[in-house]
């Protein structure tokens, strides 16, 4: 049975979560990738912080379709969250961000700053871009779109039943590190045969 | 009526970009089956299933990643690459405007996105004139988090301990994968280039990607050694998106090529599941489409 996650999120709710459960979200989510994320450390813009504020941020750089008053998500999933890994940890500090969706997982430093801040890393289904897009219902707003254009700008997507597993939790529990380590045994006895 | 180059084109990047080829789609619906009732990897691959569903139904990129756009195109002398590619360019401009593709160049210096997927290099067109009479095109759509998982070795490799023979290569390949862990959207499939030199052997690596899934090595050593990778590789339990899990690669496909005395590259591509191929054949004012 899915955890029900309303945002914006208390940190209460979100140290309740453990790696390996699985959630659906509701409410506002906005996507932050590459050049966001260095936008974020360099510049601090403060007009963004009420925007963060108890909410989830989603590594994604969705297919956007440019409607009369709006826009649509056509195609929306995960990018990989590893190359954000220098950053997320000030960003989750910095801004009061709960949550962080993406693919891949990620790495120390992000799992310190979870534990430390109380948030957690949501992992959704790498490329399922049209079933995760189906679960933006409404697009909110968008910023830094001329400047850094569709997939790296940050939308802000009202969704709902946006469905993600918990694979690192607010309290040092990391799926990521635990198959890395597991499947590194097996790597080591196959090359070495040790 | 005369045929539409860029039409012809641009049904062919909206079939690359919303469908999967049957072969693969065939392979993700047996590691479907292979998971554990109730695992976290057998739910991700369920959703991988639907995805495929859904985008197919609605003609939407399967992933928003939609890539690199790698284009191989045989023809005849008697049609000029200029013409081809002017229809490749603005097919691809057409089909970010109808959202079958993202706008996805960036100039690597002023960071300025040039909005409609094409730029320097983008697509990319590799052309090759033969002495038939038709014209047959594979577009293969290519997107970055596998691309930044693929790898390239001059063995002899000191961490491996890997030598200049097909052990060696093996364990290249192990190590290659267990590093790339979820990270280029597991379940993939490799493409292995040997021999060749850094640019000739990326590019062999990503050209197995052409071969149908179900195909056999002409070569008996490499197809001996895809099969002994593939069985390996899933040893090793990095599962659907790295969740931990029975199938981590889908498929393993080996190339070769003659090297310099001096150079041993092992180069190693991998595919997202999302594994997006299509093929055009021109036959007069004919068009068929496959994959």
């Amino acid at each position: 049975m899915a955890i029900r996650i309303d945002l914006p999120v208390s940190e209460e709710a979100i140290r309740a979560l453990k790696v390996g459960d699985d959630v659906r979200l509701f409410g506002n989510i906005v996507t932050a990738r590459d050049t966001a994320h260095k936008f974020m450390i360099e510049k601090r813009p403060d007009w963004l912080r009420p925007i963060l504020a108890g909410t989830v941020i989603y590594h994604c750089g969705p297919v956007m379709k440019r409607l009369k008053d709006g826009w649509r998500a056509v195609a929306a999933g995960p990018t990989t969250s590893a190359r954000e890994e220098p950053y997320q940890g000030t960003v989750i500090g910095e801004y009061g961000v709960r949550g962080v969706i993406g693919k891949g997982g990620m790495g120390p430093k992000t799992l310190e700053a979870l534990k430390q801040h109380g948030a957690v890393y949501l992992h959704a289904t790498g490329g399922a871009a049209c079933v995760l897009g189906d679960a933006v219902k409404s697009v909110e707003g968008v910023h830094m779109l001329e400047e850094f254009g569709v997939p790296e700008a940050f939308w802000i997507f009202r969704v709902e039943d946006f469905p993600a597993v918990v694979t690192m939790d607010s309290h040092g529990g990391s799926l990521h590190a635990v198959v890395k380590e597991a499947s590194g045994a097996v790597a080591s006895r196959l090359i070495h045969g040790i | 009526m005369a045929l539409n180059l860029t039409d012809a084109f641009l049904e062919l990047i909206r079939r690359a970009s919303s469908d999967l080829p049957p072969d693969v789609e065939r392979a993700l619906v047996a590691a479907h089956r292979r998971e554990e009732p109730g695992s976290v990897a057998k739910g991700a691959l369920a959703q991988v299933l639907l995805n495929v569903k859904v985008a197919r139904e609605s003609s939407r990129p399967l992933c928003q990643d939609t890539g690199t756009n790698i284009y191989h195109v045989h023809l005849p002398a008697s049609v000029p690459h200029g013409k081809v590619e002017k229809a490749i360019v603005a097919a691809t401009r057409k089909a970010v405007k109808l959202n079958y593709l993202r706008p996805n160049a960036v100039d690597s210096v002023t960071g300025k996105n040039s909005g409609d997927n094409t730029g320097v290099g983008q697509p990319q067109i590799h052309f090759e004139q033969w002495g038939k009479g038709h014209v047959e095109v594979s577009l293969m759509l290519k997107g970055g988090g596998c691309e930044n998982v693929g790898r390239q070795y001059a063995v002899p490799d000191a961490e491996t301990k890997a030598g200049r023979d097909l052990e060696g290569v093996r364990r290249v390949v192990i190590d290659a994968v267990q590093k790339a862990q979820g990270l280029g959207c597991a379940p993939g499939s490799l493409g292995i280039a040997i021999g060749g030199d850094r640019g000739s052997s990326y590019l062999l690596s990503k050209q197995q990607f052409l071969r149908s899934l179900d195909d056999r090595n002409p070569d008996r050593e490499l197809a001996a050694l895809e099969k002994r990778l593939l069985a390996e590789i899933n040893e090793l339990g990095i599962g659907p998106m790295g969740f931990g899990g029975k199938t981590t690669v889908l498929t393993v496909k080996i190339g070769k090529m003659h090297r310099l005395p001096a150079s041993f590259f092992v180069s190693i591509s991998y595919m997202c599941w999302a594994f997006r191929r299509a093929r055009m054949t021109i036959r007069g004012e004919k068009v068929t489409y496959g994959y």
